[in-house]
Order: C-alpha cells, then sequence, then structure tokens
C-alpha cells in the first residue's frame, strides 16, 4: 500500500506522518499542495499543523487548494482519507467529515498524552495530543445520527477530554468510513521509543477502511 | 469598487472562551454590568459585485455551522 501525506506550507507534522505510514506498510510520499495529482497513491493523510498560516479558521484555506480538490474526488470514489489535527479541521471545513473543531473550552493549547477509545473494538490507545482548538462541535441532531450510524470514530476516554469536545469525541468517519479524521496524533505514536506505537492501529483501520470499500 | 464589511460572530448557543474570558476580566478593570460579550471578527473589502457577497460570506469569510455573518455594504 502507498501513502501519500499532503505538505501545505505551515504543515509540521508530515514529516512524522511519513514516518508512520512507512512504519504501517512500507511506502510513503509526500503530496504537494498545489498539484492535483495524487501521484497514484492508496491512502491519503492530510497532516498536523496550521496550513496556510490557519488564518480566518483552522483549515479554511487549505480546503480550496489543488490537492484538497483531488484528495475531495479521490474520497468520493472511497479512496481512504485520514485527517490529523489540522487535517481534521481541513476535512471539516471541506465538508468531507462533519461538525467543526472551535477553540479549546479553557483556550489553552494542550499538550499531553491521552487515552482514546477506538469505538468500533472498544479497545484504549495511548495518543498523544497538541492543539489550541480541538473542541469537536456539530449541532445535537448530528450529533445522534452519528451515533446511531457509528460514525464517532474515536472518544476521549472519561476524564481525558482535553477540550471540551461534545460527547467527548475525538474523532470522526464520513458516512461511507473512508474518510476518518481525528484531532490527536496517531504519527507520533509508531515507534517504542516515543512511549506507545498506539498510533499504527489508526493508520491500519483507515488502510482497512480503503481496503473494504 | 464598493466597499463592504462582514461581521462574523460565534452563533448563539456556541461557548464562545474568548468573550467568556473577556467577560471575566472586565470587573477587575472596574467595567462592571458588561454581559453577554461574544467575541468574532470583522473583514473589510472592495467587491465589484456585491451581491455575491452572501456566497463568499458561506463558502470562505463564515463556517455557517458555527458562526453568523452579517453584511453591511458602505
Amino acid at each position: 500500500m502507498i501513502w501519500g501525506v499532503l505538505q501545505f506550507p505551515g504543515s509540521c507534522d508530515e514529516r512524522d506522518a511519513l514516518h508512520a505510514c512507512e512504519v504501517a506498510s512500507g511506502e510513503a510520499r509526500l503530496l504537494w499542495h498545489e498539484s492535483r495529482d495524487l501521484d497514484g497513491v492508496d491512502a491519503v493523510v492530510v497532516p498536523g499543523g496550521f496550513s496556510y498560516g490557519d488564518y480566518l479558521r483552522a483549515g479554511a484555506i487549505a480546503r480550496f487548494s489543488p490537492a484538497m480538490e483531488a484528495v475531495a474526488e479521490f474520497a468520493a470514489a472511497g479512496g481512504p482519507v485520514l485527517g490529523i489535527c489540522n487535517g481534521f479541521q481541513v476535512l471539516c471545513e471541506a465538508g468531507l467529515l462533519p461538525g467543526a473543531l472551535l477553540r479549546n473550552e479553557d483556550l489553552r493549547f494542550v499538550c499531553r498524552q491521552a487515552d482514546l477509545i477506538e469505538e468500533r473494538s472498544g479497545e484504549t490507545l495511548s495518543i498523544p495530543l497538541k492543539h489550541g482548538e480541538g473542541r469537536y462541535y456539530a449541532p445535537e441532531a448530528v450529533l445522534d445520527e452519528l451515533e446511531a450510524s457509528g460514525q464517532v470514530a474515536y472518544r476521549y476516554a472519561p476524564g481525558h477530554n482535553p477540550n471540551g469536545s461534545v460527547r467527548d469525541i475525538a474523532g470522526v468517519r464520513n458516512e461511507a468510513g473512508n474518510v476518518v479524521g481525528l484531532m490527536p496524533h496517531p504519527e507520533h505514536a509508531v515507534d517504542p521509543l516515543t512511549g506507545s506505537t498506539d498510533g499504527l492501529r489508526v493508520f491500519e483501520a483507515v488502510a482497512a477502511a480503503g481496503a473494504r470499500g | 469598487m464598493p466597499k463592504a464589511r462582514v461581521l462574523i460572530r460565534p452563533k448563539e448557543g456556541i461557548l464562545d472562551p474568548q468573550g467568556k474570558a473577556v467577560e471575566r476580566a472586565l470587573p477587575a478593570l472596574g467595567f462592571e454590568g458588561v454581559e453577554h460579550v461574544r467575541v468574532g471578527r470583522m473583514v473589510e473589502l472592495e467587491a465589484e459585485d456585491p451581491e455575491r457577497l452572501g456566497e463568499l460570506c458561506e463558502k470562505l469569510l463564515a463556517n455557517p455551522l458555527i458562526e453568523d455573518y452579517e453584511i453591511q455594504t458602505l
């Protein structure tokens, strides 16, 4: 499986994402934001950082990049897409995922290890997070739908919600299941040296979603 | 070109921690009796076709899921 990792001006986690993809399944390459060509990759990561300076709103400008137009088509055709942190914000702004990410409830930038529950398996993953605008929000009716259709992908474990996200939601997937976004950073948790390899589970789950499609 | 001003604010009912922080700071500075502070942003622009500003707001300047906007043509 070949992964492509988007690179925007202001991205800062694309190198770790590239490494994580390589650890997860062997091959990965960077995809420049100005190119509409996804270079034949099998899955796409929209990485963390501050794309286009996060001007206006986090992710608001990145969604109009040529690469994101290509990602939207790729996703519509069932291609697996993983958005991490800023990438999650970009996917929400692009309408590829439901909801929005707002300023953290206490206005503090959080940077810490957190426990996440993978909703499908019920298993707990230990993954770092670092963000100032990670408070997941969607209207109540949308949240009910997401819950009913199994679109809540990851939830903060009790006591681990760092930002006031509604219903402790850390990550969601689209209706088809091939697009997943989350605020925590699985790409920073792929080596025992840094404390956890649970992040690989996230990459594997996205790859599997693509394989199923 | 016609000038316009777009005011963008968090939707009613959405927690606005910036507004809360400002509100909490006011009494310490001697400003009592100020409530319901909401912090948004303002965009000034000049547009050839002000008719299209609504679309522009929906698509880029505001996120209609979380923000309300108001266009003032000047």
